[in-house]
C-alpha cells in the first residue's frame, strides 16, 4: 500500500512538471514550410528550426536580422548581434553558407516588425561550417563559345561577300 | 477572300525581326561587362553563347529578307508579337546554362515573365545565383518595361513610319512627342532619370539597413528595374520580406505608382504641368480604384484578424494591393499565406486589383486605368439619356491630358480589350482547376499571369504541370502585347494556309 503511494506521489510529480514545462519546450526541428503553412498553431511557440544562412547580416542596432533557409524557404531570424558572430560564410553564388540551428520564438505576425513572419532568436548554434565555392571554368561552354564565335565570323564575313 | 501573305509580307516581318533580335542580343553585353568584373567567368560564358547565337539569327534574317521597304500595319504587329516569342528563346539561353532552371521551358518562362514584367518565377535556388544572371533577370523587365520594340526603335529602325507601326504594335498607342523615335528616347530619358534617382534612395536605405555599400546598391538597382518596371522579381527568394525594412517597402509603394502611371503624364509633369495629375482621368480611376479594392481587402483581413496594428495593415495588407494593382507582384508575405492566412474576401479584393492594371503606355499589364474610366463614363452617359428627357443632348467629356468628348469608338475598343482581358483571366483560372485547384486561387494565379502582375498564392511552381507553365507564358504574351498583335499573327497564319 505504501509503495503504491510513493508511485503515485512520484508519477503525480512528475506530471505536474510536465504540465508546467511543456509549453517552455520548443518543437523539435520544424521545417520553413510546416511553419509557413501551419503559422495560426505555431504562434508564439518556440521553435527549432535548421538550415543555411543566406544574404548577409543586416545589423540594426545591438540586433540583426539574418535569413536562414532550409531547402524550402527562407525564414528571417531577428537575434542579438553578439549571437550572429559566429557567422562566417553566408550564401550566395561564391560560397555556401554556415548552417545553423535556432531555439526561439515563432511569429506568424511580428508585432515588433510590422507583422512580419519571423523567429525570434534566443539559442543560435552552429551546425555545419560554410565554404567558399570553387568556380571552375566549363570546358563545354568554351567550346560552345568557340564554335559559335566561328560561325558568327562566318556569318559576318558571308554578309559582307553578298552584300558586295 | 482571304488574301495568302505575299513574298514581301514574309520579306519584311523577317527583315525587321532580325533586327529587333540583334537589338535584344545587344543588350546582353551588359551582363557580360558585369560578370567579368564580378569575376564570375561561367555566367560570362552563358551570356557569350546567348549574344552569339542572337547574333548569327538577327544577321542572316537580315541578310535572307534584305528589303527597303517599311512596314505596314499587319506586318508590323506580325513583327512585334513574333519578336516577343523570339526573344523569350533568346533570353532563356543564358538562364538555363546557369543551371537555375529545371528545365528550357522553366527558363522560357522566367524569361517572358521578365520581358513581360510579370514576376512569376520557376527559378532555383535563387540565394545562391550569380550576380550576373541576377542582373540579367532584372534588366529583362528593365527591357521589356520599356518595350523591347522601343530598342530597336531608338537605334536600329530609321523610318519613323514604319517605327509607329511597331510601337503601337507593343500596346503603346499614344505618343508622347510628335516624332515616335523622340517618344521612345523620352521614355527612355525617364526611366534612366528614375533610375539613378531609384538606385541611390534605396542603396542607401539597404546601406543603413545593414548591408554592404556594393551589396546595398546591387539591391537598389535589381529592386528599382522591378518596381519602377512593374516587374516583380527580387534577387532573393523572399522578395521584399528579405530587406525587413519599412522605409524599403515605402520607397518600393512610391516606385510601384511611378511605374503604373502613363508615360505621357510623367512628361507633363516635368514640363511643370502638375495640375494635369489630379485632372487626368487615369490618376483619378486609380486613385479611386485603389481606395474602392483596398476598402475590400481591408475587410477581409480584419474578418481574418491577423494584422491587428495599422502599420501591419500598411506592410502587408496595403504593400501587396499596391503590388497588385500596379501590376509588379512583390511580396513581403510568403506566396502560400494567401491561401493559409489571408479569407477569401481579401483575396477577391486583390485579384480586382490585379485585374484593373495601371496606366495605358505604362510598364503594367491588365485592363487599365484610361479603359476603365472610359467604361465608367459611357454607363453615366446612358444613365444620363434615360433621366434626362428624351430631347437632352447628352455629352460625355473626359480629361485625359487635353479635354476628350467620349466617343462610341472610343467605348467600343474599351469594353472588347476588357472583355478580351476577362475572357483570358477565366480561360486561365478553368485550366488552373482542371489541375486540382480551388475556383479561387485559380482565377488568381490566371489573373496574375494574364495581367502581368506577378504575385502568387502559390500554384506557380517548378513542379506544376506543363500544360499549366504553357498557359501562363502564353496568358503573359498576350496580356503583354493587349491582343491586338497576337489576334493579327493568328490571322496571319490562318491566312498562310486558307488564304488564296
Amino acid at each position: 500500500m505504501k509503495i503504491n503511494n510513493v508511485k503515485r506521489l512520484i508519477f503525480a510529480i512528475l506530471l505536474a512538471c510536465f504540465i508546467n514545462v511543456a509549453p517552455g519546450l520548443a518543437f523539435g526541428h520544424i521545417s520553413s514550410t510546416e511553419l509557413i503553412d501551419n503559422a495560426k498553431e505555431y504562434d508564439g511557440k518556440k521553435v527549432v528550426y535548421r538550415g543555411e544562412v543566406i544574404g548577409e547580416v543586416m545589423k540594426r542596432g545591438d540586433f540583426a536580422w539574418v535569413n536562414i533557409h532550409d531547402g524550402e524557404h527562407a525564414i528571417g531570424i531577428w537575434a542579438p548581434f553578439s549571437l550572429t558572430k559566429s557567422i562566417v560564410y553566408t550564401g550566395s553564388y561564391k560560397a555556401k553558407g554556415d548552417v545553423f540551428e535556432i531555439t526561439g520564438v515563432f511569429n506568424r505576425a511580428c508585432p515588433d516588425h510590422g507583422g512580419d513572419l519571423d523567429i525570434h532568436a534566443q539559442v543560435f548554434k552552429k551546425i555545419e561550417s560554410g565554404r567558399l565555392i570553387s568556380q571552375e571554368v566549363n570546358p563545354d561552354k568554351i567550346k560552345k563559345a568557340s564554335i559559335l564565335l566561328g560561325v558568327l565570323l562566318l556569318v559576318w564575313i558571308l554578309r559582307l561577300f553578298f552584300r558586295k | 477572300m482571304i488574301l495568302k501573305p505575299g513574298k514581301q509580307d514574309i520579306k519584311a516581318i523577317g527583315y525587321y525581326l532580325g533586327k529587333i533580335i540583334i537589338g535584344l542580343s545587344c543588350t546582353m553585353a551588359i551582363p557580360i561587362l558585369v560578370g567579368l568584373l564580378a569575376r564570375e567567368i561561367n555566367p560570362v560564358l552563358d551570356f557569350l553563347i546567348g549574344l552569339e547565337t542572337g547574333l548569327i539569327i538577327g544577321l542572316i534574317l537580315i541578310r535572307v529578307f534584305r528589303t527597303d521597304r517599311e512596314l505596314n500595319w499587319m506586318q508590323g504587329m506580325i513583327v512585334v508579337s513574333l519578336a516577343w516569342v523570339a526573344v523569350m528563346f533568346l533570353g532563356a539561353i543564358p538562364m538555363h546554362l546557369s543551371g537555375h532552371w529545371k528545365s528550357y521551358l522553366d527558363a522560357c518562362f522566367d524569361s517572358m515573365s521578365g520581358f513581360a514584367t510579370t514576376g512569376l518565377t520557376l527559378v532555383q535556388n535563387l540565394d545562391h545565383m550569380s550576380l550576373t544572371h541576377n542582373l540579367w533577370r532584372h534588366l529583362t523587365m528593365f527591357i521589356g518595361g520599356q518595350g523591347i520594340v522601343i530598342i530597336a526603335l531608338s537605334f536600329f529602325v530609321k523610318g519613323a513610319s514604319g517605327a509607329f507601326k511597331l510601337y503601337v504594335g507593343e500596346a503603346r498607342d499614344e505618343r508622347i512627342m510628335p516624332n515616335v523615335i523622340h517618344t521612345s528616347r523620352f521614355i527612355w530619358l525617364v526611366s534612366i532619370t528614375y533610375l539613378i534617382l531609384g538606385t541611390l534612395v534605396l542603396s542607401i536605405i539597404g546601406n543603413i539597413g545593414g548591408m554592404k555599400p556594393f551589396s546595398a546598391f546591387f539591391h537598389g538597382l535589381c529592386i528599382f528595374m522591378a518596381a519602377f518596371d512593374t516587374g516583380g522579381f527580387a534577387p532573393q527568394s523572399q522578395s521584399i520580406l528579405y530587406y525587413r525594412s519599412f522605409a524599403f517597402e515605402i520607397v518600393t509603394v512610391i516606385l510601384m505608382i511611378l511605374g503604373a502611371l502613363n508615360f505621357k503624364l510623367h512628361y507633363h509633369i516635368w514640363v511643370g504641368n502638375r495640375k494635369e495629375i489630379a485632372k487626368n482621368i487615369e490618376t483619378v480611376t486609380f486613385f479611386i480604384s485603389i481606395m474602392a479594392v483596398f476598402s475590400i481587402v481591408a475587410i477581409g483581413l480584419k474578418q481574418a484578424g491577423i494584422y491587428p496594428q495599422a502599420v501591419m495593415f500598411f506592410r502587408k495588407g496595403f504593400f501587396q494591393l499596391v503590388s497588385g494593382h500596379s501590376g509588379t507582384g512583390f511580396q513581403t508575405i510568403y506566396p502560400s499565406q494567401f491561401s493559409s492566412e489571408w479569407n477569401n474576401l481579401s483575396l477577391v479584393g486583390v485579384i480586382l486589383a490585379m485585374g484593373l492594371g495601371g496606366a495605358v503606355c505604362s510598364t503594367t499589364g491588365a485592363i487599365k486605368m484610361l479603359r476603365v474610366g472610359i467604361i465608367f463614363k459611357a454607363f453615366l452617359e446612358d444613365i444620363k439619356k434615360i433621366i434626362l428627357p428624351e430631347r437632352a443632348i447628352v455629352i460625355q467629356k473626359f480629361h485625359h491630358i487635353k479635354e476628350v468628348f467620349l466617343q462610341n469608338k472610343q467605348v467600343r475598343s474599351a469594353l472588347l480589350i476588357t472583355l478580351a482581358y476577362l475572357i483570358l483571366y477565366f480561360l486561365g483560372a478553368c485550366i488552373g482547376m482542371f489541375y486540382g485547384h480551388p475556383f479561387l486561387r485559380s482565377l488568381f494565379e490566371s489573373t496574375s499571369a494574364a495581367g502581368n502582375v506577378g504575385l502568387s498564392c502559390g500554384i506557380t511552381s517548378a513542379t506544376m504541370p506543363v500544360v499549366l507553365k504553357v498557359t501562363y507564358i502564353l496568358q503573359m504574351w498576350a496580356g503583354r502585347l493587349e491582343f491586338i498583335s497576337v489576334f493579327t499573327l493568328i490571322g496571319f497564319f490562318v491566312a498562310a494556309v486558307k488564304g488564296k
